[in-house]
This record gives structure tokens, C-alpha cells and sequence, in this order.
């Protein structure tokens, strides 16, 4: 689509993902992502999407898309019917994060999942110094009108995954108008400067970078 | 709009439809067989060269194959005329539409009023038919068109459910199927409220057993209080409270059984305009066939095995927020039966306050969605794309 900027995660998800996948997008929207993922990288996609509107316009978009709740509705699909699961920009919106993340990888032999940091540098100062919820170009909206009940910062996320024996095989660091830049999650000082951050989760413990 | 155009060899105009007359007899699920099989149908739009074109509809429990225009001899518009027509998601001008009369029924088709081999009308010496007989007949008269597969097959509550089961029994025959205000099976609650209408017939004096038309009788007072409960079934307690609330058809009360209330005059109008064009005893055999109709039963319990073979076909699916009769629930398990058998679905709750009849209404996210999914399913198919 010439002239339409593609969000920075879903340029590094379409980077990620194995040409000719199995692919469920979780809180797909209106599809841009699978479109993309369609178009370039043949995969067999699948979309969740709450809101009519996107499933409509998924629809029409001759997607496989299945109205439905990311909290309640991924016990709906089979154990590894899934390459990868992608949860985009979600998971700090969703009421039970730590359920949502174990169905991600039920469902899936890999998760990719992105979502904003509230360690990031511009984020830690505004508190500092303002003494108030920040609002940033990641965290939009003021404290009581987000959607996102659960943020936490990259520290807290590697954390949970440590916590549920995750395996990060590759994490990056996304800000709005630049590409994707692959960092260590465990080094404190190269998250500080992620505004957002995405991983590529699996459940089996690798040679991933949580260990190293 | 063109109605019926395209006939194969065996079928005639007759009235206001075209009869097909099998050479073959059906093959029934209890055993039987029914022999000079008639089914009456209807179409709109022309088969392209390729035969890739055609729609079947099924229609629903009182249904008929009347989907669009108007009624050659009722003059009514079509049932389903809010997704039918010229620029609709089911546009004669591309698609070639075809809906038959289910058997068992009574607009032309083999059913309990034609009649038996004695000449008489078969009344209760019809067989039990079931949803798969009734696809079974629609695959022999689409055979008999010469339509090797179907670009889709499309319908709302029971013909949701020969959507399903023509997945389940011809999926290399169907490219998409869409299954509307549907179930796989029937429920406790479905069975209970489909008894309530047929003891209604059966207590009838005029029923006679079933032989009221050898007999020049008709079950008018039984089949009308059917409906009445039915009808009530087809609306939501929200739907029902806005069109009708208290409201009084006259200043003050009777004091007496006159329908007092506008929603009972309503109901007597539905009950009494019913029995004109329905027959009692395929009110019976049809409630039964629907009361039958359980997919995973059939399976051996899975509902998923019952799609194993449909991994190919497109599937929508939808469900209203209202409808207490089919309710979302049945539509997610099918919904997630046919992800676990790894067939392409797509699904959609849509918001509406107007209950089960909702999906005979113009619904304009139902007519968006139901558009987009046969836009894109029609390309993917190589069918040509609106003007």
C-alpha cells in the first residue's frame, strides 16, 4: 500500500514471522497486519478482533476473522494450532495479562508480543518531576481514560516470563517514525531508551537472551 | 430480475416455480425411501459459463423458495429481500440464485399434503425426514443443474443448519458456506418449545390424526396457536416491550378474553394470517426434523470430526445479541469446532435488540459483513467484481 506508513511492530513482526506460517492475530483490527502478512509472507492467517467494525472490515477484506475477546475467547482454539500468535500493543489492556500470555503460548509454538514500556527514560522523568501519570506518544491517554490497566515496564515483563518459564528469542525496541532496534531486555540501560518493546516469546527454554 | 431462467432436464414451470421431477427416489436417514420426488424451486440471476456463480439458499422452518421480488401469486415481497436483489450482498446481476422448498414442506415440494402412492394425500404415512434428507434432495436437484460446486450455500436458522450439514455431507461441492442465527444441534429448550406447537396441532379435533385433508378438514385453531407460541420465540422480550409495551387496542379494558392487549391482536393476526399458507402436518415433520438435528450426534460426539472434510470451504458465521432461540453460544461451539478442525471461519455477534427474526430484518452490519465476506470469497472464486 504506497503512501500508508505501516506501524514500526508490525514492519519487525512481518520480519519475524517464517514465510508460510500458521498465524493468529489477536485484536487483529481492521487486518492491516494480516493483509501485510498475507501479501508478503503467505501465511495462513487467522484474526480475534472485539469490535464489529474490525471484524466487518476484516471481512471484507477476505480474512478469517472470529469475533471475540482476547481475556475469554483464545480458549476457544486448539494447543498449537499456531506457528505464531501475534498480541499487538495489547496486554497492558487486557484484565487478566498473565492468562492471556499462557493462551498465547498454548495456542501457539511461538508468541510475538509487543506492548509499551512505563520504564522508558521520558516516562520516569515525567513522574520524577511532575508527580503525575505520564502521557507520551505510547501512552496517550490521561490515567482516566486509558484502556490500559496493567502496564509495567520491560524489567517487570521479562520478569513474568522468567516466571513462566518463557523463553525470549528476540526482543526490540520501538519508537514512533523509526525502525525497530533489537536490544538485550536484561541490560538495564538499552531498555531505558525503548519506548515500546517486542518479543518473541517461546515456551521451551532456548539459547534465548532471557538466559544470557 | 430474471426468476426462472435455468431448468434442468425433468423440471417444469409450474405457477409461480419451477418443479423438478427426480428419476431417481431419495434415500432417506430412517430407512425409507420417497420415489417420484418432486422438489419445487426458484431462482434469480443467469449460471455463468463456468457454473461458478451459484448461491443456494435455504430457508428457514416456515420458509419458502420466495427469497426475492414478488410473490408471483401472493404478490408479497421475497423473505429475504434485505440481502437479495440488485446491488445486495446476493446480487442477481453476478450471482445465480437458487432456493428450493425443503421436503416435508408445503410450497411444492414431496411433503406430508402431496400426494401418496394411493393417490390420496400422504399425511402421516410420510416418513420422518431429517436436515440431511433435506440436503440430500437440494444436492440431487444442484446435480441436476449441473452445478458441480456451489460458490455458496446460505441460511438463517434452520437454513443455517442445511448450511452445516452440507459442509459436513458435500464440502467439495460447496466453495463458502454462511450460517446465520443457527445451531448444530437442538437443545432441550429448542425440543420443548417445538413440542408445545405440535401437541397444539395434535389437540385439534380437525387434526383427525393427521388425515384432516382425505377428509376436507383443517387443524386451523391448532396450527394458529402454534405459530402464536412460536412467533413469541422469534422476538426478544425487548423487542416485544417497545413495538407493543401495555398498549390497548381499544379506550379501557373489556373485562372479559377480547384480545384487551395490541400484542395479543398481534399474535391472533400472526396465528390466523399463518394457517392460509402453511400445512399443519409439515409444521410436524419439519419441527421434528429440526428437533433431530444434532451434527455431533452424528459424529460420534465431536462436532469438529463432523467438518474434518471442510477444511477447504469458507465459513461465516453470525449470531445476534437478542436471540434467546439460537443464542451466540451454539453459534461460538460451532464456531470452534470448525477452528479445531482447521476450516477457515470467521465470526460475528451482531448488536441487536430484535431477537431470532432478526436475521429476515434489514440489519445493516449483517448486509456490510455478510457483503464483504461473499466479495472477497467471490474473488478468490474468479467471479467478477461489482460495477
Amino acid at each position: 500500500m504506497p503512501g500508508v506508513t505501516v506501524r514500526e511492530d508490525f514492519r519487525e513482526i512481518a520480519r519475524l514471522v517464517r514465510p508460510g506460517s500458521r498465524v493468529l492475530d489477536v485484536g487483529c483490527g481492521e487486518g492491516t497486519l494480516l493483509e501485510m502478512l498475507t501479501r508478503e509472507k503467505q501465511i495462513d492467517g487467522r484474526g480475534l478482533e472485539i469490535s464489529p467494525e474490525g471484524v466487518s472490515a476484516c471481512l471484507a477484506r477476505g480474512l478469517a476473522v472470529v469475533q471475540g475477546d482476547a481475556d475469554r475467547d483464545l480458549d476457544d482454539f486448539l494447543a498449537a494450532s499456531f506457528d505464531y500468535v501475534i498480541l499487538s500493543q495489547t496486554l497492558q489492556a487486557v484484565l487478566r495479562p498473565r492468562h492471556v500470555l499462557g493462551e498465547l503460548l498454548r495456542v501457539g509454538e511461538r508468541a510475538i508480543v509487543s506492548l509499551p514500556n512505563f520504564g522508558h527514560w521520558r516516562v520516569r522523568l515525567d513522574l520524577l518531576i511532575h508527580g503525575r501519570m505520564p502521557v507520551t506518544g505510547a501512552l496517550a491517554e490521561p490515567w482516566w481514560a486509558t484502556p490500559n490497566i496493567h502496564l509495567c515496564t520491560v524489567r517487570d515483563f521479562t520478569g513474568l516470563c522468567e516466571e513462566m518459564d518463557l523463553a525470549i528469542e528476540a526482543c526490540a525496541a520501538l519508537a514512533a517514525g523509526k525502525p525497530a532496534r533489537p536490544i538485550n531486555p536484561s541490560r538495564r540501560f538499552e531498555t531505558w531508551r525503548a519506548e515500546a518493546a517486542l518479543f518473541l516469546l517461546s515456551r521451551r527454554r532456548g539459547e534465548g537472551l532471557a538466559r544470557a | 430480475m430474471r426468476e426462472g431462467d435455468q431448468g434442468p432436464v425433468g423440471a417444469q414451470q409450474a405457477g409461480d416455480s419451477i418443479i423438478f421431477s427426480s428419476d431417481k427416489p431419495l434415500r432417506l436417514d430412517s430407512g425409507a425411501r420417497i420415489e417420484g420426488l418432486e422438489i419445487a424451486y426458484q431462482t434469480y440471476g443467469a449460471l455463468n459459463a463456468e457454473r461458478s456463480n451459484a448461491i443456494l439458499v435455504c430457508h428457514a422452518l416456515t420458509g419458502d423458495q420466495h427469497v426475492a421480488g414478488h410473490h408471483p401469486a401472493t404478490g408479497k415481497p421475497g423473505w429475504w429481500r434485505s440481502l437479495v436483489g440488485p446491488g445486495l450482498p446476493l446480487d442477481p446481476e453476478r450471482h445465480f440464485i437458487l432456493c428450493a422448498n425443503v421436503i416435508g414442506g408445503c410450497m411444492g415440494s414431496t411433503g406430508p399434503s402431496s400426494p401418496g402412492p394411493a393417490g390420496a394425500p400422504w399425511g402421516l404415512a410420510f416418513p420422518m425426514i431429517t436436515i440431511a434428507d433435506m440436503v440430500r434432495a437440494q444436492a440431487m436437484l444442484v446435480e441436476a443443474l449441473g452445478i458441480e460446486r456451489l460458490f455458496a450455500v446460505i441460511g438463517g436458522s434452520m437454513g443455517g443448519m442445511q448450511a452445516l450439514q452440507w459442509a459436513a455431507d458435500y464440502p467439495e461441492r460447496i466453495f463458502a458456506a454462511v450460517c446465520i442465527a443457527a445451531a448444530a444441534r437442538h437443545s432441550a429448550q429448542n425440543i420443548a418449545l417445538h413440542e408445545v406447537g405440535r401437541q397444539a396441532i395434535m389437540a385439534d379435533p380437525d387434526w383427525l390424526d393427521g388425515d384432516y385433508a382425505a377428509r376436507g378438514a383443517r387443524p386451523e385453531k391448532g396450527l394458529a396457536v402454534a405459530r402464536m407460541a412460536a412467533h413469541i420465540t422469534y422476538l426478544s422480550e425487548a423487542a416485544l416491550q417497545r413495538k407493543f409495551g401495555r398498549e390497548l387496542q381499544r379506550d379501557g379494558l373489556s373485562w372479559g378474553f377480547d384480545a384487551d392487549f395490541q400484542v395479543e391482536s398481534y399474535l391472533r393476526h400472526q396465528g390466523a394470517s399463518f394457517v392460509d399458507r402453511f400445512d399443519a402436518n409439515s409444521y410436524l415433520y419439519i419441527t421434528r426434523a429440526m428437533d433431530y438435528f444434532d451434527l455431533a450426534g452424528a459424529h460420534g460426539g465431536v462436532l469438529a470430526d463432523a467438518f474434518r472434510k471442510a477444511r477447504d470451504v469458507r465459513f461465516c458465521v453470525f449470531s445476534f445479541t437478542s436471540d434467546w432461540l439460537y443464542p451466540t453460544t451454539e453459534s461460538r461451539a460451532v464456531v470452534r469446532a470448525l477452528n479445531a478442525a482447521g476450516a477457515r471461519v470467521s465470526f460475528l455477534e451482531i448488536h441487536t435488540d430484535k431477537g431470532h427474526d432478526a436475521f429476515l430484518l434489514d440489519e445493516p452490519v449483517l448486509r456490510a459483513a455478510l457483503g464483504g465476506f461473499l466479495e472477497s470469497a467471490g474473488e478468490a472464486r474468479g467471479l467478477p467484481c461489482p460495477a
